[in-house]
């Protein structure tokens, strides 16, 4: 039976382990976000052997881009971009500690094997509900890469931002299962009508 | 001969990308309220209940619903009567898209390929321009984001394959982009033309209104055939399991060559934005 749990960075293994597909989660506190550019000059950060513009241990990291912040307000439109983009990158990111990714969209096997690894988890948040979840960020401002513009890194602290577990650390696939629920066959659909 | 000024154009487009961005059309508001009572899995019912507030927050506080601004891509139908003065047409469509995404707090979404450096102002947007009959200048915005595109598929069949093969490859590519295109989605399918019309012909089959039939009632058949099919992979919103995948299956159809079967699968994620002006 899901539950709805109510995180708060930085995270612990104990933080993460209790989390279980399905599950609803309501983040509170700072998190930072990262699309696929921002990943790559991380990357390129540590090749050279450079310090990182922030410290990953137990943070969440949410892939967004916002759209620009209208005047008098804290940020644009700031839904979920799709993960798998980050995939090559995000082994990397779960050995420097990183606890948690919000997204939307499937990880690949190997992202779902790391994650049981080093104890995290990928949480769904609605894609295009970019203005409703702009809503839950209360402050916004860049850390690092400001040239990127949309893909800056941001800190955001934010407010109940509501997402659901889709891999835990468990190996767990909640988009696997959800499918397997409710796909059928012409078959089963046309009895299915008659039934009613 | 008519005239438009070619600042006329400017602003046209810019309005238009702005409202496109912020109002959501009544046919996809509609299509959201009937999921929000019809679809069977919990969540997904609770997707849909988040997608109307969402609409109601970007059309109320005038910011887009939708952080990926899209790729602006314009359908031109240009009347053979008309005659744009004080400035180049391309351009001033292209202004039309720097001012309203500048000036809208819409997110530039357009880099170099290679170096992914941002264009800073969404532009170059896509334009398609059709010369047509009459006096009227007819522009419709597209602002079409990269994840559901992403997704999108050309497929150059055997002839042999015939309709079992576009069914087929519908059904594949609405199952292998599960989740990652943003479920409720619209499935734009584009059959014949060549390898690059069959692509356009997917992405005009988008702007038809959600709900309309298919005047051609072949093509109506096999838009409720894919839909029925494409719901039954279960995906469901957001690709949390469920009964709604796709809220519509709009086919556009024409001539290919004999050796050919080009077919196009264009999917367009729920934040399905269109906005037409005519001059």
């Amino acid at each position: 039976m899901s539950k709805t749990v109510h995180l708060r960075p930085p995270l612990t293994d104990g933080d993460v382990v209790q989390l279980e597909i399905g599950d609803k989660v309501l983040v509170t506190g700072v998190i930072y976000t990262a699309r696929d550019a921002a990943h790559k000059r991380l990357m390129d950060l540590l090749a050279a052997g450079k310090e990182l513009p922030v410290d990953f241990k137990g943070q969440i990291l949410y892939y967004v881009g916002p759209s620009p912040a209208k005047p008098g307000r804290v940020i644009g439109a700031a839904g979920p971009t799709t993960s798998y983009r980050m995939d090559s990158y995000t082994h990397t990111m779960l050995q420097l500690g990183l606890k948690a990714m919000i997204g939307k969209g499937k990880r690949a096997p190997e992202v779902i094997a790391a994650m049981q690894q080093y104890k995290a988890v990928y949480l769904g948040a609605t894609g295009g509900a970019g203005a409703l979840i702009s809503q839950c960020i209360k402050k916004a401002e860049v850390v690092a890469f400001p040239e990127l513009g949309p893909e800056a890194i941001h800190r955001l602290e934010v407010e109940n931002l509501p997402a659901i577990v889709i891999n835990d650390c468990q190996g767990g696939d909640l988009y696997e299962l959800g499918v397997k629920e409710y796909r059928r066959s012409a078959e089963t659909r046309d009895n299915a009508a008659e039934c009613r | 001969m008519r005239q438009i000024d070619a600042k006329e154009i400017t602003r046209a487009v810019k309005e238009a990308a702005i409202t496109a961005n912020f109002d959501l059309g009544e046919d996809m508001l509609a299509a959201f309220k009937r999921g929000e009572k019809e679809e069977e899995s919990p969540s997904g019912r609770e997707v849909f209940r988040q997608l109307l507030e969402n609409a109601k927050i970007a059309a109320t506080e005038r910011v887009p619903m939708c952080q990926d601004c899209g790729l602006a891509v314009i359908f031109v139908e240009l009347g053979q009567d008309v005659h744009v003065t004080g400035g180049d047409f391309q351009q001033a469509i292209q202004e039309g898209v720097r001012q309203g995404y500048g000036e809208g707090f819409l997110r530039k979404s357009l880099c170099h390929p290679l170096t992914r450096a941002n264009t800073g102002d969404n532009t170059p947007a896509v334009i398609h321009t059709e010369i047509v009959p009459g006096d009227h200048l007819k522009i419709t915005i597209v602002p079409k984001g990269g994840g559901s595109e992403n997704m999108s598929r050309v497929f150059m069949l055997k002839p042999a394959e015939g309709l079992p093969g576009i069914i087929d490859r519908v059904l594949a590519t609405v199952r292998e982009a599960g989740p990652n295109p943003c479920p409720p989605i619209i499935v734009g399918v584009g059959i014949g033309g060549t390898f690059e019309r069959a692509g356009i012909l997917a992405k005009k089959a988008l702007l038809r209104h959600v709900g309309s039939v298919n005047p051609e009632p072949e093509l109506a058949a096999l838009e409720k055939q894919l839909l029925q099919g494409v719901n039954d992979l279960g995906i469901g919103p957001q690709g949390l399991g469920g009964r709604i995948t796709a809220l519509a299956v709009h086919v556009v159809m024409q001539p290919c060559h004999i050796a050919s079967l080009p077919v196009a699968v264009n999917i367009q994620c729920h934040a399905a934005r269109h906005k037409e002006v005519v001059l």
